[in-house]
């Protein structure tokens, strides 16, 4: 056993005096997670349907998609608890769950997970001795706001502790990798914020970071790339200023009812417009840019009709538009 | 309240590793521990009932054996078998089950202590409860007037017995709380305790059931502890030959069910 140890040493040295600046060692080379064509059917349901996307290492990715999209079954198998029914999934470059892998991977479940009648901080020490150079406890439960609720119980945690708690043990082990599936579902806002910024710690830090969402604000906030899946399918991907555009719609507000059709007659070739809600308006150009000639047609067209246009802002898509757009405003349980 | 993070800088940096692995071991069976001394009922189970019902029982002619040897040397070792029934079966069964419902096994599975390395500590912290348990009973049968009439290799043979009874009653445990919901295994181990008490051989001679039916309770676990038990410590008995081979087919028996059809999640 000592040899070995002191043979890895020496290779670790070797590559910090030949390494210049932060060149990537071999193994960073590897993705954080490479999923490609994954299946998993629960009896005839098919969760995940031919699934195939990179997290590159160090980044942080948002998984998003609607409820029952196979956003959790997809981080499930990364994490090793369900076996993959097709494709191949490799995390760190190895098997899910393997025994050398868990030890570099920290995982925060959706829910669960942690007995009732624990206490907060205890929960985090014994979690602590299972590692080798665990983070400092109290700094970490200072970290996640949990000083005060030490000794308190998981069970009368409110929701949003219990939340914070979770991706607390998530992190303890100084993970390479961490999953979070919807790490802020159900926080007020100051501990979505307060999580968002532990999130860019991590990742300031090196941490590669994988994390499942609802919230189009906490993706377009933190991930390098959003990967958008539904049924069980990957439908776009890129970083979110790829997926969004730039420039994309004029808004303004006005009397409702007006011609949309005449409206779009006036406007430069490839402008689209729609009013939605009643009274907002909205105008896209299609694969291009709001311009100035389509502001000022938009103006002249108001002006020959007499319609003050108010509120009138140009702004790009946001990460929902496009979200909704893909994956349709059907109401999913 | 104030939900806000302090953005201290603590480093971060990814440095991962396993700690050794007796470490682990020691750190799981310490939490198992503690979860039993934080739950007053699994204690109310595995200590103080069976300590009431050895004094209750040894003090009172409550139940009127007959069976040839003083009520206390009939007593401790069938409350020997109910204390490892209670600690075992009964409440391993009962945690398991609702740290399956919470999800604290799927959360383990995540950290780097392997199933094994659980299994061994859960094993350790049933041991310890066994032995702390041993020594209370024995402890109090001394003091009301226990006069074991034993041979000397009851030295080797009681905690062999006591070993194989564990083996069976936690590979049904794990059997029971691996296939049912947490309040099934609830409802289903307390009803099972409750059956095993009266039809074990704990406290009313098995002697005094119908030939056909004591040779059926003698073969179900409880039974063939309790009668192990009290050939050894009672009759001098030098090795209860039937009921270890008893114990040891329910031992094999029970922890390959629970193999089979234990889920962790």
């Amino acid at each position: 056993m000592r040899t070995v140890a002191k043979r890895s040493r020496r290779r670790l040295a070797s590559v910090a005096l030949s390494s210049a600046g932060p060149a990537p060692s071999a193994g960073e080379t590897v993705a954080a997670v490479e999923i490609s064509g994954l299946v998993k059917r629960y009896a005839s349901v098919i969760a995940v349907d031919g699934l195939t996307f990179t997290a590159a290492r160090g980044a942080v990715t948002a998984i998003l998609g609607p409820n029952g999209a196979g956003k959790t079954t997809t981080i499930e198998v990364c994490e090793g608890y369900r076996a993959a029914d097709g494709g191949t999934v490799r995390v760190l470059g190895m098997v899910p769950g393997s025994r050398d892998l868990r030890p570099r991977v920290g995982v925060m479940l959706q829910s669960g997970g942690i007995p009732p009648a624990v206490p907060a901080g205890y929960y985090l020490t014994q979690l602590s001795r299972f590692h080798a150079h665990p983070l400092p406890v109290p700094r970490l439960l200072d970290m996640v706001g949990l000083s005060d609720a030490a000794r308190t119980p998981f069970k009368r945690l409110s929701g949003g502790q219990q939340q914070r708690l979770s991706l607390a043990a998530a992190v303890i082990g100084r993970p390479e990798l961490v999953f979070l599936d919807e790490p802020t579902a159900g926080m007020d806002p100051q501990a979505r914020h307060a999580t968002w910024s532990l999130i860019g710690e991590l990742r300031a830090a090196g941490v590669s970071v994988i994390l499942s969402t609802h919230y189009m604000e906490e993706a377009e906030r933190l991930a390098d790339h959003v990967v958008i899946i539904d049924h069980g399918r990957v439908v776009a991907e890129g970083t979110p200023g790829a997926l969004t555009g730039s420039a994309g719609q004029l808004r303004f507000r006005a009397e409702p009812g007006l011609d949309i059709e005449a409206l779009v007659a006036a406007l430069p070739a490839g402008a689209l417009a729609k009013e939605s809600p009643s009274g907002h308006y909205v105008v896209e150009v299609t694969g291009g840019e709001v311009d100035p000639r389509l502001l000022a047609s938009v103006t002249a067209w108001c002006a020959d009709r007499g319609v003050l246009a108010s509120s009138l802002r140009i702004e790009s898509r946001t990460l929902e538009d496009v979200f909704l757009e893909l994956t349709g405003k059907d109401l999913r349980s | 309240m104030s939900a806000a993070l302090n953005s201290t800088a603590m480093d971060l940096t990814p440095a991962p590793g396993a700690a050794p692995g007796l470490q682990m071991v020691l750190a799981q069976a310490g939490a198992e521990g503690r979860a039993l001394i934080r739950n007053g009922e699994q204690l109310l189970l595995t200590l103080i009932i069976p300590l009431l019902l050895l004094s209750m029982l040894s003090l009172e002619p409550i139940v009127n054996f007959g069976a040839g040897i003083s009520r206390i040397d009939f007593m401790t070792p069938g409350i020997m078998a109910l204390a490892v029934m209670s600690t075992a079966f009964t409440s391993q069964a009962i945690a398991t089950g609702f740290e399956r419902r919470y999800g604290v096994l799927k959360r383990l599975g995540a950290t780097p202590l392997s199933r094994v390395q659980l299994i061994t500590a859960k094993t350790l912290t049933i041991v310890a409860v066994e032995l702390v348990q041993a020594a209370l009973i024995i402890a109090v049968g001394l003091m009301i007037g226990w006069r074991p009439d034993a041979a000397w290799s009851a030295i080797v043979v009681v905690p062999l017995l006591l070993l194989l009874g564990t083996a069976a009653f936690s590979g049904l445990a794990l059997a029971m709380a691996g296939a049912l919901r947490a309040e099934a295994t609830l409802a289903a181990a307390n009803l099972v305790w409750i059956v095993l008490l009266g039809l074990g051989g704990v406290v009313f001679p098995l002697t005094k059931f119908p030939a056909g039916a004591r040779h059926v309770f003698e073969l179900l676990p409880t039974g063939a502890l309790s009668t192990g038990l009290r050939d050894v410590l009672a009759h001098g008995v030098a090795f209860p030959v039937g009921n270890t081979v008893t114990l040891l087919v329910w031992a094999v028996a029970a922890i390959a069910l629970a193999a089979r059809v234990f889920r962790w999640e």
